[in-house]
């Protein structure tokens, strides 16, 4: 049998969506659930990211696998000068499921075509980060009831933000959602993104501000403005405030309303939203564990 | 083409009794086409010129190569650098077939990803890319996932 990755979310079919939204629910009523006793599975992080390695290494001791890897490249064979082609071949000798984060765009589908076990994508520099989005339309599932005909408000940036469009693409597989965009015109959706919308017949809206249009909003989906994709720091500099979303413009926002974040914030979303109960972004990281659980098993075929 | 310029272009490069004329071939990219189908390894005779006068292209190259029949997937490996070329086959000095490359689905090898980010740029890696236009041309690289367009277009 082929073996399953998950490297980009488009890999997937709206039925795998589906599945594993299915498992992550489950995963959630009952989470410790020894599926993967007595494998191995190898945590690869080449660049670091706290986050992301703690919540999938939750994911896997919960589900009673073991754990081998690193999780900055410094302390691996990378600072020897080894390439990731023979790290790993030799990693995936050693284990049953292969998680890893690469600071290079593409290194996760190599290292899938070079693997003779399954590999998941952890993030590969600005491409993809696939488990965020299916973390992300857990999120919209658990809290609107359903994944159709969501209207969903994308703030910040909006151009190298992969977690945006990845969702975009994911949510489109869906019934009528309607995107609106507000980004400063440094950091506005991709042509090709709208493009994508336009041929699917899909409606969007793109502002400037954040105004009284977020009264509309089922979700809110606030992005951070990262200094590192910057080539130019001062083009940072002129675009990192410019978006704060502050609990006094939520008053008028729909009951059903949630915001989401994929964490970390700086400052994009104001510290007095956090008590506010439409605040969702700190559950929504637990919800991670969760989804990541339900990857995992629909991948290695466990459930 | 003028039938006295035709009449100079045969005097010019001498013809050959079997084998593949590849015709309209940009000068500039009479060295990059001999490089991607290999004819440096070519055991046979080859003539090649360049910079011939060519009312629609300026300036044109030629090459023949004596008893070698190119497959379609190899010899359209060039249209991403000679959109216009022409193949003649010949057999027995006698044009037999006219053929015209096109533009494949798929590019593997030749052609450098654009982004500097993506592995294949950083490792020994065969690039690989599903051609999502023709004209102008627009490569999707399968690894970085980005598009490189024809005029960022680096061949290896």
């Amino acid at each position: 049998m082929k073996k399953k990755d998950l490297i980009s979310i488009t890999d997937y079919s709206k039925e795998d969506y589906l599945h594993i939204l299915d498992l992550a629910a489950d995963f959630e009523k009952n989470p410790n659930q020894r599926l993967l006793e007595g494998k191995v599975v190898a945590s690869l992080f080449f660049e670091p990211s706290t986050r992301t390695r703690l919540s999938f290494e939750t994911a896997i001791n919960r589900l009673g696998g073991r754990i081998i890897g690193f999780s900055d490249a410094g302390s691996s064979s990378v600072s020897k000068g080894e390439t990731l082609h023979d790290t790993i071949r030799m990693v995936s000798n050693y284990v049953d499921l292969i998680v890893m984060r690469h600071h290079l765009e593409g290194s996760a589908r190599y290292a899938a075509e070079v693997a003779d076990v399954p590999v998941i994508n952890a993030g590969d520099g600005a491409n993809q980060h696939p488990t965020q989005t299916l973390l992300d339309m857990y999120s919209i599932l658990k809290t609107q009831g359903t994944l159709d005909n969501i209207n969903i408000f994308m703030i910040g940036d909006l151009k190298y933000g992969r977690t945006v469009h990845s969702l975009l693409m994911a949510l489109s597989e869906f019934e009528k959602p309607i995107f609106n965009f507000i980004a400063p015109e440094e950091l506005a959706m991709p042509e090709e993104y709208k493009l994508f919308l336009k041929e699917k017949g899909i409606r969007f809206f793109e502002h400037t501000e954040i105004n009284e249009n977020i009264n509309h909003a089922d979700i809110i989906y606030m992005t951070r403005v990262q200094k590192e994709r910057f080539m130019d720091p001062i083009e940072y500099e002129k675009v990192k405030n410019v978006y704060i979303l502050r609990n006094n413009m939520l008053n008028d926002t729909k009951p059903n309303m949630r915001i989401l974040h994929p964490l970390p914030r700086i400052n994009e979303i104001h510290p007095d939203v956090d008590k506010n109960e439409k605040a969702y972004y700190f559950t929504q990281a637990k919800n991670g564990v969760y989804a990541r659980q339900a990857i995992i098993a629909h991948i290695l075929n466990l459930k | 083409m003028s039938d006295s310029l035709k009449k100079k272009l045969k005097l010019k490069v001498s013809a050959i009794n079997d084998g593949t004329v590849i015709d309209h071939i940009p000068s500039e990219n009479l060295f990059k086409v001999i490089s991607i189908l290999g004819l440096e390894k070519v055991k046979s005779q080859i003539t090649f010129g360049f910079n011939f006068e060519s009312e629609k292209m300026g300036s044109k190259a030629i090459v023949k190569v004596s008893d070698v029949f190119f497959e379609d997937d190899e010899i359209n490996k060039i249209s991403l650098i000679a959109r216009n070329a022409k193949l003649n086959i010949i057999r027995d000095y006698e044009v037999v077939e006219k053929r015209v490359v096109e533009v494949p689905d798929k590019v593997i090898g030749i052609v450098k990803c654009f982004n500097p980010k993506c592995i294949t740029n950083n490792e020994e890696i065969t690039t690989y890319f599903n051609v999502i236009s023709k004209n102008p041309l627009d490569l999707k690289c399968k690894y970085c996932e980005k598009i490189t367009h024809e005029h960022q277009m680096v061949i290896k």
